[in-house]
């Protein structure tokens, strides 16, 4: 396996892959939402403003990206922001893939729901907010996937208790 | 409405108000044609399915939160538990994804077992889903068929790990260990006649006409909804959308195998099967190019503080023993990082998604399941079908709730 490069933060990214259909395609769309950026061991992570992802992932879907691969959460507690939703988008076209890493608070974590641009995200979205408590607005049919309906907490928050009664 | 013969069914008279009236049917969890625990919430129109919900999470273990609380090695015999059909994809796809956050080379002739034990696990996915697709519309002749060659496959899987089903023979690294001396030729003997037997199943169903009638037309999915859904492997490529990990974002030397991707228009069961068959002859091609061409060399990689010693070295060397004690006791940091490693697996794009804060436990591993994402499909495949169609549909997207569920 031999390893590319690497390129730590947006302006390393901007100098080191000027040319990348996905960094070009949110450049031409609003630099201000792109709060960050990595390219390391051959992934290329977009960071972007939290209540920017529909759009985003609305510019990359026209830049080529088509199809969405997965989404999940990792829960950061007790560091501040909490959660990082990961998306990974794949583009059948450029036969690569890409990640929009979204940071979102602890407090009533909530972000845009992705399923307008990609319905395939349903699912993914239930699983995050069933196992992470994190909302997607305007997802229509937010409920409980994996866990009981009746079920009380988040289980793969940090914070939910792995042993004993609960 | 017209029958399998195509004769109009005559509409039987419906009291008055009753019409509009749709009945809420539950199929499952405990249903033998769903291959698992799935509940179906069914809405029909007497025998139209009008609406269609899937209800899972029968299954749900938490693997993903156990993982957090295991050392990065003690998780491969979790992941052979993901899909018990295709234990060496999940192993595969782990491995390959810590190996990435490790930058570990592998050596070529571990990555070439790996290939052909990969494909060997995609013809035993593919012959359980074949032998039950099967029964499920009525053929129960092929399932003993299937079973018996994969009963070869499941004794060559005992031979190189010990192990019939749960093998966890890929680890981080490289293999477990060197598969015994006669091995690759049991894979020869297998693959040599397994062509014939691909036939004869063919044989059995491809000119069947009940068997053809219950698939052909039903089930359709467009290439623009397959993208939309998340539908991945034999059913996407069915649809008409050519895609395949292995040949287009190769891994473990895929790169150096020469197949087809069988790809279809029609979009329905019956494109589903045959897709699904075609793949079955590809693998045999590859497994075949695996055993001509399998190189020398050590099946571990020389990292000593991440690969377990071999047991002689234990037994006669001062740091092997040291390196195991540590590798066992205190497992090893990895540094801190997220990857996703995809790879092709029997049922589509499986991709492993592991977050490492440095640490010799991961911080999160999260698995995409292609079933997962296969089964938002299912409501647009059986809408404004009949309900015996959905058994037929369920059986060709070829779903393991156990990899829905995780």
């Amino acid at each position: 396996m031999s390893v590319a490069n690497t390129f730590i933060g947006k302006a390393a990214v901007l100098k080191g892959l000027p040319e990348h259909p996905a960094v070009k395609a949110i450049l031409a769309w609003n630099p201000q939402a792109l709060a960050d950026a990595k390219f390391d061991r051959n992934e290329l992570t977009l960071t972007i403003a939290a209540e920017e992802i529909r759009a985003a992932a609305a510019t990359v879907q026209a830049a080529g990206y088509n199809f969405f691969e997965d989404l999940t959460a990792v829960d950061w507690s007790p560091s501040s922001p909490r959660f990082q939703l990961s998306y990974h988008i794949l583009s059948h076209a450029h036969k690569e893939r890409i990640r929009l890493r979204v940071l979102v608070d602890g407090e009533s974590p909530s972000v845009e729901s992705i399923t307008p641009v990609w319905p395939s995200a349903n699912y993914y979205e239930r699983e995050v907010f069933d196992l992470f408590g994190v909302r997607f607005d305007e997802h229509p049919n937010l409920r409980r996937i994996l866990m009981p309906d009746d079920w009380v907490g988040h289980p793969l928050r940090k914070d939910y208790p792995v042993e004993g009664y609960r | 409405m017209t029958d399998v013969a195509g004769t109009p069914i005559r509409e039987a008279p419906i009291a008055e108000g009753a019409r509009d009236q749709h009945m809420v049917l539950n199929m499952g969890p405990q249903h033998p044609s769903t291959h698992g625990v799935l509940r179906l919430v069914l809405e029909i129109d007497g025998e139209i399915v009008v609406r269609l919900y899937p209800e899972i999470g029968y299954l749900h273990t938490g693997i993903e939160k156990t993982c957090e609380a295991k050392f990065y090695q003690q998780v491969v015999p979790l992941t052979d538990r993901i899909d018990y059909l295709s234990p060496m994809a999940n192993n595969l796809c782990y491995c390959l994804a810590v190996e990435k956050l490790l930058s570990l080379e592998i050596p070529v002739k571990a990555q070439w077992i790996r290939v052909l034990l990969s494909e060997l696990t995609r013809l035993n996915s593919h012959l359980v889903w074949l032998g039950t697709h099967a029964m499920d519309i009525g053929a129960l002749t092929v399932f003993l068929y299937t079973f018996r060659e994969r009963e070869g496959i499941l004794r060559l899987f005992e031979a190189v790990s010990g192990q019939r089903m749960m093998t966890s023979y890929f680890r981080i690294g490289g293999l477990s260990m060197e598969p015994p001396l006669d091995f690759f030729d049991r894979v020869q003997k297998f693959i040599r006649t397994f062509p014939e037997k691909i036939d004869e199943y063919s044989n059995l169903l491809t000119g069947n006409p009940i068997f053809a009638n219950r698939l052909k037309g039903v089930g359709y999915l467009s290439a623009a909804d397959a993208i939309a859904l998340g539908v991945t492997g034999p059913p996407m490529r069915a649809s008409g959308v050519d895609f395949d990990l292995r040949r287009d974002m190769p891994y473990s030397g895929y790169e150096k195998f020469q197949f087809k991707v069988p790809v279809s228009t029609d979009g329905d069961c019956w494109a589903r099967y045959l897709v699904r068959l075609i793949e079955m002859r590809e693998s045999v091609k590859i497994i075949q190019q695996a055993l001509n061409g399998m190189p020398e060399g050590p099946i571990k990689a020389d990292a000593p503080k991440i690969v377990l010693p071999d047991r002689e070295k234990m037994k006669t060397q001062m740091e092997a023993l040291i390196h195991h004690f540590k590798i066992v006791t205190e497992g090893f940091g990895v540094p801190a990082g997220e990857v996703y490693q995809g790879i092709e697996s029997p049922r589509g794009q499986m991709g492993y998604y592991v977050v490492s804060d440095g640490t010799a436990k991961p911080y999160r591993v999260h698995m995409r399941n292609p079933s997962f994402a296969t089964l938002q499909a299912l409501e647009t495949m059986c809408k404004g079908r009949m309900l015996a169609d959905v058994v037929a549909v369920v059986g060709s997207i070829d779903i393991v709730l156990g990899e829905i569920d995780r």
